[in-house]
């Protein structure tokens, strides 16, 4: 599609007259900022748009971008946004949701909707709490934390959501953090482009409930200390200094100190597009290692696996050229008849 | 073909008003498509027809065990029939657990076909039999063919080569072939079946072809019989007929639907029987650009279709009992974000689990109330199983209409039960307008048409109609985010009223029979046929009856309640404990009589009869 014969759009077409609701400091306005930062820039008509939510702080979203928009309800965004892309897979159809809503109510439907590949951006705003219902632990909480439905701590292991979309076989798995505003808005614009299903883990602070649940990552100097940030065909190098890096030793990665000996090309150089089932969870899994940093950025993006709708519709297409278009006169007199004469 | 010219059998033949034949055996036996191949043949020969397939919720209980029996039943006739029959004529059997499980059906004097083959010691005991009834002359009573189904079998098909347990699954045909003789019937449709269904099998072909056949010359060469019958055909309206099971119809239904409405068809479904055959059967039409979408579970099922809806689709979802207890938060936001939307709840005897495999009418009250807060939904019920064809288009044209989610209830006995069916014409199909809102100029998500209520059908991808709809209080006419507490009492009052408006689109109740009277039977569902039939019988000795059969149960018809008033009693059958007949109570304030049953077998019309002549009393 041509963007010429678009009417330019900037990000003030995608902005609401709706107050919004989320508390004052949220991380979710970063996103949304970003959200509609990017929006613009895809060449696709804003009436394509449709964003469809969950239950959650994370799923007011619709209400905030002046597109089409589906408040669902909870956990179940990804199978209203299965059938709503079966039916009109011309739509660009994004989904909002959160730890909560994707991974604890919803798991059933993100995991299938991933195994499938269905042709739809996921954002899962991961804020490892339950905000509007005022603070209880999430599935992504760290184990022992304290919440308000577990005052002597949790006793659930987390999940890791990259881990989880990973071992799915999904086919575009990528993390970025909400007040990262430029990588987070190329992180959208590789979702955007992705032809399955794009799952995005956004690191995202709540203010209320779970105030510094990123600083390992957000803080001043953590960025550069503690995250890792995944670029297709460059080596994980991390650090103040860029003096670190990440090396496959067998089957094991360890983290390297450059010089002495070790330089850029002893690392680990990422390939997103990597076929390997175990490539991607290394990545996914290395923060749980001591000394490792977070990895951001595009853990996988498997292109050329079709998507869920174009094999849906491409079976009805082949299904009329073999038998023609269904006529309805043929369809109720199949089988036996008999006919009965005055 | 010139090899299956069969004579015609040269016996005393008896010309027979009406039949009632069943077969039942083992779940492994092919009872079902025995039953199915009988009912095709009659069907086409121009009886009419009803049947009652009755098979175990267990794919395979052990062989030979009661748990394990299946059978299925034909009422065919030359004239009008409504029911499958409250007493077999003819049984075949094809081990003593299904002769014992099936036995108290069988009139006094009727044919009894057994499987001579199966009465061993060990058989008598899976049976939980103390003596073997070929010998303890507990089978007096009846016509009884012991015949060596299995030997007999074997020896038709040796020259095959198959091995053993390949020939043993054709003695249902040689049992069929037995019961076409019995009722001169010609094997012509059957094996045209069986030529189709193994084309790619030879073997099969022959065999099951053999085994037919030989069933049939056993009958003409050891004038077992002496007696055949001659059902001739009904007088049925002129026209093209087929026969037709209450799901086919639904499925049907609903690509008639989205081809009437010019609109694509999406099932969102999740395998569970008794439903799950509407999904297979919808999965079949993709030439009409059917979407089936097998989801996750019963909750991705309808949040699909709602999906689907939403981008200007018919969304459709079919379930039973348990699935619809999983949609019920789905139910509430379709009735939120005010999209057509069709739920199939074909009943089945519950709670939870229940009896997966018998019929039950038992979720009506679960239809018309069983959500979160006010949440109203049309609800109609199919009464015969070709009527579900006009179901499927109705709720689907009301669902377009007034933007709402409508809930069929059809129920196990009309999903696989069968019956003739008129093929109608095309041009006899209602039409079912479909607009989509495409002018930007004041446009409001929740603006309503005045007459209807139903708010615009805004889909997404039409330029200058960017808005958002969701399961949280909206505002009047703008759809906006909205906690006011008199916006929400209109809001709620608003999607009551468009319900209630439903009402302009049902007819008015015509009772049969009478039209005032001593007794009003007042009935939904499946028990048209029972009822119908006892209401003719009691009706020829005298009684004032009158019965109304609802096929809308929500909103009910306008004149119901003056209808009411024209009888001195309200009688009200119904599988369940006694559900319509509350509504009925507290709408009209009519001391409305429930007759109960609920065994996972539709009522007999001797049972309705009972009923009828004990409010009565007995007939003058």
């Amino acid at each position: 599609m041509s963007t010429a014969t678009l009417p330019a759009l900037t990000k003030k077409d995608f902005q609401t007259d709706q107050e919004i609701r989320w508390c004052p400091g949220c991380g979710d306005y970063a996103i949304l900022s970003a959200v509609q930062s990017v929006f613009p820039e895809l060449g696709i008509p804003r009436e394509n748009f449709v964003v469809v939510s969950g239950i959650g702080c994370s799923s007011r979203f619709p209400y905030y971008m002046n597109t089409y928009g589906f408040h669902t309800i909870h956990g179940r965004a990804p199978a209203v946004a299965t059938g709503l892309k079966l039916a009109r897979p011309e739509l660009d159809v994004w989904v909002v949701t959160g730890d909560g809503d994707s991974l604890s109510i919803g798991g059933n439907h993100t995991i299938h909707m991933l195994r499938r590949n269905v042709g739809l951006k996921v954002l899962l705003f991961n804020n490892r709490i339950y905000g509007l219902t005022k603070g209880q632990f999430s599935p992504t909480s760290e184990i022992g934390k304290k919440t308000k439905s577990t005052p002597f701590g949790t006793t659930d292991r987390p999940f890791n959501p990259l881990s989880l979309a990973i071992g799915t076989e999904a086919t575009f798995v990528a993390r970025s953090v909400a007040v990262f505003q430029q990588h987070l808005k190329e992180t959208l614009t590789k979702a955007a482009a992705h032809q399955g299903s794009s799952y995005i883990e956004i690191l995202q602070n709540c203010n209320i409930f779970n105030d510094g649940a990123w600083d390992g990552v957000t803080e001043k100097d953590a960025r550069s200390e503690h995250v890792v940030q995944l670029e297709h065909g460059k080596p994980l190098i991390f650090g103040k200094n860029r003096d670190k890096g990440i090396r496959l030793n067998g089957f094991e990665l360890e983290v390297v100190s450059l010089g002495n000996g070790i330089s850029e090309k002893d690392l680990l150089v990422h390939d997103q597009h990597s076929q390997h089932p175990a490539y991607a969870f290394l990545l996914a899994h290395m923060e749980d290692l001591p000394g490792f940093p977070v990895p951001i950025g595009v853990l996988r993006s498997w292109e050329n696996v079709p998507r869920y709708e174009d094999l849906v519709r491409g079976q009805i297409r082949e299904v009329q050229a073999k038998r023609g278009k269904g006529d309805l006169a043929t369809m109720l007199r199949a089988g036996d008849t008999w006919e009965v004469k005055l | 073909m010139a090899t299956t010219t069969i004579q015609p059998p040269k016996r005393k033949k008896e010309v027979i008003e009406r039949a009632v034949i069943r077969f039942c055996g083992d779940s492994g036996d092919g009872m079902q498509i025995t039953g199915s191949q009988f009912t095709n043949t009659v069907a086409l020969y121009g009886n009419d027809l009803a049947t009652l397939p009755d098979y175990p919720a267990e794919i395979r209980a052990p062989a030979g065990t009661l748990p394990g029996v299946s059978g299925f039943q034909v009422h065919f006739s030359s004239s009008d029939i409504y029911t499958p029959g409250d007493s077999v004529d003819a049984l075949v059997a094809m081990n003593p657990a299904a002769l014992k499980m099936n036995l108290p059906d069988l009139k006094r004097n009727g044919i009894l076909i057994v499987n001579l083959d199966d009465f061993g010691e060990t058989d008598l005991r899976k049976a939980q039999m103390a003596s073997n009834p070929l010998e303890d002359h507990s089978l007096d009573g009846y016509r009884l063919f012991p015949v060596e189904l299995t030997k007999l079998t074997r020896a038709a098909l040796r020259e095959l080569g198959l091995d053993n347990k390949s020939v043993d699954r054709c003695k249902n045909f040689f049992a069929l072939g037995m019961c076409y003789w019995l009722y001169n019937r010609s094997m012509e449709a059957t094996l045209r079946w069986i030529e189709d269904k193994f084309k790619n099998k030879p073997q099969l072909v022959a065999a099951n072809r053999l085994a037919m056949q030989a069933g049939y010359s056993y009958c003409e060469a050891t004038e077992a019989f002496q007696i055949t019958y001659e059902i001739p055909p009904a007088k049925l309206a002129p026209g093209v007929y087929r026969n037709v099971s209450g799901n086919s119809a639904l499925a049907m239904g609903f690509v008639a639907a989205s081809q009437q409405a010019g609109i694509s068809l999406f099932l969102g479904s999740y395998p569970i029987t008794p439903a799950s055959d509407i999904l297979h059967e919808l999965s079949t039409y993709k030439n009409f650009g059917v979407i089936t979408f097998q989801a996750e579970d019963e909750i991705a099922a309808i949040t699909s279709a709602i999906g689907a809806s939403y981008g200007g689709a018919l969304g459709i979802t079919t379930t039973s009992g348990p699935g619809m207890a999983l949609k019920t938060e789905a139910l509430g936001l379709a009735v939120a974000v005010e999209l057509p939307l069709v739920i199939c709840d074909v009943q089945r005897g519950g709670p939870s689990t229940g009896l997966p495999t018998k019929t039950e009418q038992a979720d009506l009250l679960q239809a018309l109330y069983g959500r979160n807060s006010e949440a109203p939904i049309p609800v109609l019920a199919p009464c015969t199983p070709g009527d579900c064809f006009w179901i499927a288009l109705e709720a689907s044209r009301i669902a377009i209409k007034y933007m709402v989610p409508v809930i069929i209830l059809s129920d196990g006995f009309l999903a696989n039960g069968a019956e003739p069916w008129h093929i109608p014409a095309i041009e006899d199909l209602p039409k079912i307008p479909v607009r989509y809102e495409t002018n930007p100029a004041d446009f409001h998500p929740y603006g309503r048409n005045p007459e209807t209520l139903a708010r615009p059908w805004a889909v997404p991808g039409t330029p200058g109609l960017e808005h958002r709809v969701g399961g949280i209080e909206k505002q009047d006419v703008t759809g906006n985010v909205n906690y006011e507490p008199l916006n929400h009492e209109r809001m709620v009052r608003l999607r009551a009223e468009k319900v209630a408006r439903i009402v302009q689109d049902v007819p008015d109740a015509v009772p049969a029979g009478d039209s005032s009277g001593d007794l009003l039977i007042v009935a939904w569902g499946s028990t048209y046929g029972p009822v119908t039939a006892a209401l003719q019988s009691q009706r020829a000795k005298g009684r004032r009856i009158g019965h109304v059969h609802l096929r809308h149960l929500n909103p009910l018809p306008g004149n119901l309640g003056e209808l009411i008033g024209r009888y001195d009693r309200v009688l009200v059958p119904e599988m369940n404990l006694g559900q319509l007949a509350m509504v009925l109570r507290a709408k009209y304030l009519v001391d409305a009589q429930s007759y109960s049953k609920v065994q996972g077998k539709p009522f007999k019309q001797s049972e309705i009869e009972n009923k009828i002549e004990e409010m009565l009393g007995a007939a003058s």
